[in-house]
């Protein structure tokens, strides 16, 4: 009477052939991600380490041990794929039709013991589906990760900080203002201020949807940050509905200059470094 | 002992602070600095933190009471050349140094300390320019 775990180590190279051709017979198959061979590749190091682990004993219990280095290199391929792009379904069909594979192996094997056949299928269909869900789990992990390190990078991309004029620098801040984009908005402006000997720096708000005394207190915190170093901090951008709030919520601007539009903050600037923008005389205004 | 050197120019004293304070010594400085504002009857203080990378409460504190007590003895106080980090950190702390004047650099403060005492008494600085020359 032949055991599940002994059949599929006997026809291992039977169950890769089968898991071969379900898989590339799959109409889902994306053959532009990943190419045959590689699809080989991976398919072949997981059937030789599952059959290699797998025993009698721990067929009855899917959270084995003995498991581990079967769900480490599923995590492995679950995080590759969910960063080539792959949908969660089409890395679900990689695992499930190496359990049609199992079956079709399993079945002929015991084609006159429906009883024994019927026990091992619902072993195996356990255990499966316990490694799909464990594929799945870190599928979602590695979409997660791709999303946490666009934020970082959309944080670092969206505080630019822009030489307006000799010595002037304006930072205009779009998006919500939370703690840790203060943070980075505070120390590239800091930076930038020691870089170029600026004196003056615009901190344009017109992009920040909403002010709370939180957002408020941030500014503060920039401003005064920026008189430490040396420089004047102008706060500019402040649309009628946050001027509104800012009054409402209590919150004290008044030791820090502030202006309707960048224009204004910039005339200014130029105000106080005593510069002129004058119109040239000349004939092109005549004609 | 080491201590910090103060420098006499003109009528500002320029103090450049190029090593990491710890408390005795931003202390010394203290005295030292507000005891040499008193003798020469310097019109300015200014203090170069740019080598300075870390800083605590304690050290901000000993900033804003010099910059208190040289106001007592009518001399402006001006912090230049202060790192970000240390802007960052001092803020966070809430010490916003109110009543000290900042500037980029050293040459600019100078800029910023003449144009004070400038605005303040030209006649007086004028007359001892005078008598330094005759």
């Amino acid at each position: 009477m032949p055991q599940a775990a002994e059949v599929f180590k006997n026809k291992q190279s039977v169950i890769l052939e089968l898991w071969m051709k379900n898989q590339l017979s799959d109409i889902g198959l994306r053959d532009d991600l990943m190419s045959n061979e590689d699809l080989r590749v991976q398919s072949e190091e997981l059937v030789d380490v599952l059959v290699s682990n797998l025993t009698e004993a721990n067929l009855n219990d899917p959270q084995s041990m003995d498991f581990e280095p079967v769900l480490e290199i599923l995590a492995g391929i679950s995080v590759s794929r969910a960063k080539q792009g792959f949908s969660p379904r089409e890395t679900g069909a990689f695992v499930f039709s190496l359990k049609e594979a199992l079956f079709e192996v399993l079945q002929n094997e015991l084609q006159n013991d429906v009883a024994t056949l019927y026990e091992q299928t619902l072993k195996i269909s356990r255990l499966v589906d316990n490694f799909s869900t464990v594929t799945f789990e870190t599928f979602i992990r590695g979409r997660e990760e791709v999303i946490l390190r666009q934020t970082d990078e959309i944080a670092e991309i969206s505080t630019p900080v822009i030489r307006v004029w000799d010595g002037i620098l304006a930072l205009p801040i779009i998006g919500t203002l939370d703690s840790a984009r203060t943070q980075v908005v505070m120390e590239s402006l800091l930076q930038e201020i020691v870089e170029t000997s600026s004196s003056i720096a615009i901190l344009d708000i017109s992009g920040v949807p909403a002010v709370d005394s939180l957002v408020a207190q941030h500014l503060i915190k920039a401003v005064s940050a920026t008189r430490l170093m040396g420089a004047e901090c102008i706060i500019s951008g402040i649309r009628p509905e946050i001027a509104q709030t800012i009054v409402h919520l209590g919150i004290d601007l008044s030791n820090i200059v502030t202006k309707a539009s960048l224009a204004s903050a910039l005339k200014f600037a130029f105000n106080t470094m005593r510069l002129e923008v004058r119109k040239k005389a000349g004939v092109s205004a005549e004609k | 002992m080491d201590r910090i050197p103060i420098l006499k120019m003109g009528h500002f004293l320029l103090v450049t602070i190029q090593v990491d304070l710890y408390d005795r010594l931003a202390m010394d400085l203290e005295s030292d600095l507000i005891r040499m504002v008193n003798k020469t009857g310097a019109k300015g203080v200014l203090i170069d933190i740019s080598a300075v990378s870390i800083v605590d409460s304690f050290m901000g504190r000993i900033i804003g009471n010099i910059a208190s007590m040289s106001k007592l003895l009518d001399a402006e106080t001006v912090v230049v050349g202060m790192q970000p980090a240390v802007a960052i950190t001092l803020v966070e702390l809430g010490l916003d140094l109110p009543g000290v004047h900042t500037a980029l650099n050293v040459e600019k403060g100078m800029d910023l300390l003449k144009g004070m005492i400038v605005a303040d008494d030209v006649e007086e600085l004028e007359e001892d320019d005078d008598t330094a020359l005759s």
